[in-house]
């Protein structure tokens, strides 16, 4: 079993953990000397960065949020000068404030080393052909793979986003032996697959890695046995620096945590406190080596648990828990977040719209598709036909765009959603992930 | 090998040391590298015991050698190259190297003293060559080998390097720099070295630190810091620095 960088990625815990001390002191110190939000905090809490002594000390220092990122919109977070900076993301928000990270040259060079880490985690080498059915664009997903599958060797295939028929052509004449998508695209493509009559057997195909929205064992059952493949899942975020942060290896037994450039905190979602070690609650993480965009306690939102015990792939990093739930309302929706708060904010720019709404989320062909139900006034209702027609179209024109996804919205009479007392499902699933 | 937590070095009542933290791990070569004034002495001294920390740990192959005695230290393993070689002068390179055993010197010991001594001129074999000139005439490369070879003379397992280049022509600080990453090839010492030419130091090290007004701001990979804006701007002369916003 190959391990990409055998020097920190099995590193001894202790010297992980100095190693972790020094690069937290110097982020700090970074941070406090260039970013005027931290300095602030900081400067409010009467701390100075030499206060840090312990990678424990840490959990005197506040969250930052996503609101915080939003507020920030758009380079205020950053801690270089925009001249130093050689590439720029965002997260998918349309409009409103979408949040946007910079990265450095040598953020870039240690986003490919760890997206090498995951895919040599997975068992890529320079002898496989990678598909990347990531959307290249604003968003990290594709990229960061794209960078780590060059620095192994392997053969790069960025066929990006959509046309699955074209996609299995290519796979099947490029013979791709990778697949890198979302794990419920990956599905689509094994259902196209049938429609095509091209039998997965006759293909090169032999591993998955997949990332960007949860999934379950199910699932990875179902795809590994419909496209003969091993599926392996990786984990994320924007935020933080893209895919990269952690991944399986061949054991599938969680997901290793690159500690060398990030801690990892488990807190209560509720009040914020740190959880004893093994605990379940939400992931909080701090970045070690990132220059352009660095977070301090970035709240993810994902809800996991930490596992020290040493994986028989002899990796000593941390593994946390594969992803399942969130603890905000956040949907993912073909890999784009949607909060309910979002559509909430559209909903009030229309006259008639009662604030009250549903959202139904379910899954056709094996892509999500979102469905919103509106309650409008009565008055609405009883209008004309076509009033309503022009209400319901712009409803969804503006929800669209708003979100970065298409919606279906239906209009419905008052007091129709369902209520349990007098509280309102907001969302229901019907997803089987 | 030696793992530095939170190091706070004062001169009187000025802080000069906030929170240090490094480590070096065996047969490395790391770089220290910043301004005048920024702390690279001092990080050296505090290690050394000449100018001890009021807090912090410093652990030197599992014990932590933090408020020893430098002359314990020394005997430790660790030897420091002070800035300026601060060779004795007015005594011949055979006697500056017999006081770079000091700490062991012994007519029992005579023997094996010869050998290291004999070692120091296998490597620097123009000290033998001047073995009884006053080592004040000597020029300033060769006192700067002189001073390495009375660091190697207490047999360091980890060898602190001061400045090495300071005061030297740029072809022979070339030559130093050559000798220091043939030290780390044949000898397998472990340096840490501080120097205001960060470029050299760089390009002979493994890893380097970026310490700016007693704090640390970087840690990374020789090639990162080579890459770095900042680090190039403020230490290594490129591209000079532009107001911005």
């Amino acid at each position: 079993m190959n391990i990409w960088d055998k020097d920190y990625e099995c590193m001894p815990r202790e010297d992980i953990e100095q190693l972790q001390l020094e690069r937290l002191q110097s982020t700090l110190n970074r941070v406090y000397k260039n970013v005027q939000f931290y300095r602030k905090i900081f400067d409010k809490l009467n701390v100075l960065p030499e206060d840090i002594q312990s990678i424990q000390d840490l959990s005197n220092l506040p969250f930052t949020t996503k609101d915080d990122l939003r507020d920030s919109y758009p380079y205020d977070m950053f801690a270089v000068s925009l001249r130093e900076v050689v590439r720029l993301h965002s997260t998918s928000g349309m409009t409103g404030k979408p949040i946007v990270v910079g990265y450095t040259k040598n953020d870039l060079k240690n986003w490919s080393n760890l997206a090498a880490r995951i895919l040599t985690a997975g068992g890529v080498t320079k002898d496989d052909m990678v598909q990347i059915a990531f959307a290249y664009g604003l968003l990290t997903g594709a990229f960061g793979i794209h960078y780590g599958a060059e620095k192994i060797g392997a053969s790069v295939i960025p066929t990006s986003s959509g046309h699955t028929e074209k996609q299995i052509i290519i796979m099947k004449d490029y013979k791709t032996t990778t697949l890198v998508c979302t794990p419920s695209y990956a599905l689509r493509i094994a259902d196209t697959m049938v429609n095509m009559e091209i039998d997965p057997k006759t293909l090169n195909l032999r591993l998955g890695l997949f990332g960007g929205e949860p999934w379950s064992e199910n699932m990875r059952k179902e795809i590994e046995g419909r496209l003969y493949i091993d599926a392996l899942d990786n984990y994320g975020l924007s935020e933080v620096i893209g895919p990269g942060v952690a991944a399986e290896c061949q054991y599938k037994d969680g997901l290793h945590l690159f500690e060398d450039h990030f801690i990892p905190e488990i807190i209560d979602p509720s009040t914020g406190n740190l959880l004893p070690p093994g605990e379940k609650g939400e992931l909080v993480i701090t970045t070690l080596t990132k220059e352009a965009f660095p977070m301090i306690r970035f709240r993810t939102g994902d809800i996991t648990k930490l596992n020290w015990r040493q994986c028989d792939c002899g990796r000593t990093c941390v593994r946390i828990e594969k992803i399942m739930e969130r603890t905000d309302n956040m949907l993912i929706i073909k890999g784009v977040s949607v909060f309910p708060s979002q559509i909430e904010l559209v909903l009030y720019e229309f006259e008639g719209c009662e604030p009250h709404f549903q959202l139904v989320v379910d899954r056709k062909d094996r892509m999500d598709v979102l469905e919103v139900l509106v309650e409008v006034s009565e008055r609405i209702f009883f209008d004309e036909m076509k009033k309503q027609r022009r209400l319901l179209e712009n409803i969804k024109e503006r929800l669209s765009s708003v979100l970065g996804v298409n919606v279906d919205v239906k209009l419905v009479e008052p007091q129709s959603i369902e209520r349990d007392l007098n509280k309102y499902k907001r969302i229901i699933d019907k997803r089987v992930i | 090998m030696l793992r530095i937590k939170n190091i706070n070095t004062y001169y009187g009542k000025v802080h000069a040391l906030k929170n240090v933290s490094i480590h070096v791990n065996v047969g490395e070569i790391v770089a220290l590298i910043g301004a005048n004034g920024a702390g690279k002495t001092t990080v050296l001294n505090s290690i050394s015991g000449i100018t001890p920390p009021r807090e912090g740990e410093a652990i030197f192959k599992g014990v932590n050698i933090l408020g020893l005695p430098t002359d314990q230290i020394v005997k430790m393993g660790i030897s420091q190259i002070p800035e300026g070689r601060q060779i004795f002068a007015p005594l011949t390179v055979s006697t500056n190297l017999e006081l770079g055993a000091y700490h062991r010197y012994s007519r029992k010991n005579k023997s094996s003293l010869k050998k290291d001594i004999e070692d120091v001129f296998s490597f620097f074999p123009i000290l033998r060559e001047r073995r009884n000139q006053i080592a004040g005439t000597l020029s300033g490369g060769e006192q700067q080998m002189l001073a390495i070879g009375r660091a190697l003379m207490s047999k360091p397992s980890l060898l602190l390097l001061d400045e090495p280049s300071m005061g030297l022509a740029p072809m022979i600080s070339k030559d130093i720099f050559r000798m220091i990453s043939r030290l780390k090839d044949e000898l397998k010492t472990t340096i840490l070295i501080v120097e205001q030419n960060a470029k050299a130091a760089l390009q002979l090290a493994d890893r380097g630190y970026v310490i700016e007004t007693g704090k640390i701001i970087m840690e990374e990979s020789s090639k990162g810091l080579l890459n770095n804006k900042e680090v190039q701007r403020a230490y290594l002369g490129k591209e000079k620095k532009e107001i911005w916003e």
